[in-house]
């Protein structure tokens, strides 16, 4: 077998393996409708006060709700990915068997993780993000082009999603107990990806520095696009970029942490 | 004892400890710091002023903190039920709700309440409120009150727990959504949403109903004003029908027998 067909039966089986959670997928799907319901009337009481606040109007501002509804467990901004079970094998010592396998650890587990996005977009986006478009006046663009370029953000933001969630689950080697870290991944994530406020209505300096960060290429780069308030491939040099570093930053703490330290034993 | 018994169990590894403990109570800030940014560009919001919403917020943030603290672990019951592990707690000779309950208990769940009482304490002195001693002992009942709705939301949820075991992020939308909701004025949402909150599920009386008779505000969907004083009836309430269907839902158990 092919090393490509290898990766793409590991994202397969990842899909497979969430799509069997169906009572859980449709718990998940009730409660992202529920909060973004909530942010939805939230953001429209703070636009009433500031129209064109960000240089948004309402619409986009509801549309950016729901976008951020369906990505919050597809890109797993607040954790849940693949990167716990991965902790729990470092923990365990279970990672040795991950580590003689005829596969590279990253890609097995990058693959596995983008089979996982790709069901919470199907299964836990999508239903969340037609109800608000159905519930709600929204801006949604009508050219195929704006919704390509907007796909191909989405995939560009699993990447750098994944690239930060591996380095967290890596802590794991010399942590043990990913508790902390995974505490504080999920404070950054929920803060600097946008899904706490859109990026561009933080004030100032410290708006500068939260979308220069990865967590900008989550949330906030593909929605721009959607709004069709951003250069496409501005944001793909943007977003490609943070992905090579973070990924090439796990395949050197990897590497790091295969050669030097001791698997635990069970 | 049980509970007892899992402080003692976190408190073995104490720097871990600290930092979860310090982790929640950075996890709930960060809801304010949202606040307050959307605040840096405006100042109101809903016709409500920056004091006022963290009025609200602290009410909410410190009933549902205590709430948390003493009956959160409820939304682990979808795993018992599911791997078994509930007949455990079946044979043993204590009241099966105070034992999931106590499963564990954690102290460090105190990062909420000590959030929300400091929120609400940044607030007192800044809202523009004429103190009278009614409105003073409408204080502590408001809180207590509130952690008794959001008490009978958590054990409602675990009762549906029995029936949807894989379920249990349902429950996250009433109680973290409920909590969620509640940190923002009422002029902020729909009135149909207001009312399904207000006759539906009654979280309306954690704050909204009292804290707009604190602040002297007009009520919401034009309620008369002894509403404001049914929060105690409210959670009585609330907390029997809970019991009730908990009661149902520990029935319909059938153990998975793994």
């Amino acid at each position: 077998m092919g090393a490509g067909r290898l990766y793409v039966a590991v994202a397969a089986g990842g899909f497979r393996r969430y799509a069997t959670y169906r009572a859980a997928t449709a718990a998940g799907v009730f409660t992202n409708t529920v909060f973004g319901l909530i942010l939805v009337y939230t953001y429209r009481a703070l636009w009433d006060q500031r129209p064109h606040l960000g240089g948004w109007d309402q619409s986009q501002v509801v549309t950016y709700v729901w976008v951020g509804q369906a990505f919050l467990s597809t890109l797993a901004i607040g954790g849940g990915g693949v990167e716990n079970e991965l902790m729990e094998r470092i923990r365990t010592g279970d990672v040795a068997i991950d580590l003689c396998r005829p596969a590279d650890l990253q890609l097995w587990w990058l693959a596995t993780d983008l089979g996982r996005a790709f069901f919470q977009l199907l299964g836990r986006g999508a239903v969340p993000f037609l109800f608000g478009a159905l519930c709600f006046p929204v801006y949604l663009p009508t050219d195929a082009g704006t919704w390509i370029a907007f796909f191909v953000a989405v995939l560009l933001a699993m990447l750098v999603g994944f690239g930060i969630r591996y380095l967290v689950a890596l802590s794991a080697f010399w942590l043990l107990d990913g508790t902390g870290v995974t505490q504080m991944a999920w404070l950054a994530g929920f803060f600097c990806s946008g899904m706490l406020l859109p990026l561009n209505v933080f004030p100032g300096t410290l708006g500068e520095v939260v979308r220069a960060l990865p967590w900008s290429s989550l949330l906030q780069a593909p929605a721009q696009i959607l709004l069709g308030h951003a250069d496409p491939l501005g944001t793909y040099a943007f977003q490609g970029a943070w992905a090579v570093a973070l990924l090439g930053a796990g395949r050197l703490v990897q590497s790091a942490a295969t050669r030097r330290v001791v698997v635990q034993g069970g | 004892m049980i509970a007892g018994m899992w402080v003692r169990s976190t408190m073995a590894y104490r720097a871990s400890f600290v930092m979860t403990t310090f982790g929640n109570f950075a996890a709930t800030m960060l809801d304010f710091v949202g606040i307050m940014l959307m605040f840096s560009r405006v100042n109101a919001l809903g016709g409500w002023s920056l004091p006022e919403v963290a009025f609200l917020y602290g009410l909410s943030g410190l009933a549902f903190g205590l709430a948390d603290l003493v009956i959160g672990s409820m939304e682990r019951l979808g795993r018992r039920v599911r791997d078994g592990t509930l007949d455990t707690l079946l044979v043993r000779p204590a009241p099966v709700l105070a034992q999931v309950a106590a499963d564990q208990f954690a102290l460090r769940r105190l990062g909420r309440v000590v959030q929300g009482a400091l929120v609400l304490g940044w607030s007192l002195p800044r809202v523009d409120v004429d103190w009278t001693p009614l409105k003073l002992l409408l204080m502590p009942v408001m809180v207590v009150s509130g952690c008794g709705i959001f008490c009978a939301v958590f054990v409602a949820g675990a009762a549906f727990q029995f029936l949807a075991q894989d379920a249990s992020e349902v429950q996250n939308a009433f109680t973290y959504g409920g909590t969620t909701l509640l940190q923002y004025p009422p002029t902020v949402f729909a009135k149909e949403l207001v009312r399904g909150v207000t006759f539906v599920l009654p979280l309306a009386f954690v704050n909204w109903l009292p804290a707009t008779y604190v602040l002297g505000r007009p009520y919401p969907l034009g309620l008369p004003g002894w509403v404001a004083f049914a929060p105690p009836l409210v959670a009585v309430g609330c907390c029997a029908l809970a019991g009730l269907s908990w009661r149902a839902g520990l029935r319909s158990y059938r153990s998975t027998g793994s």
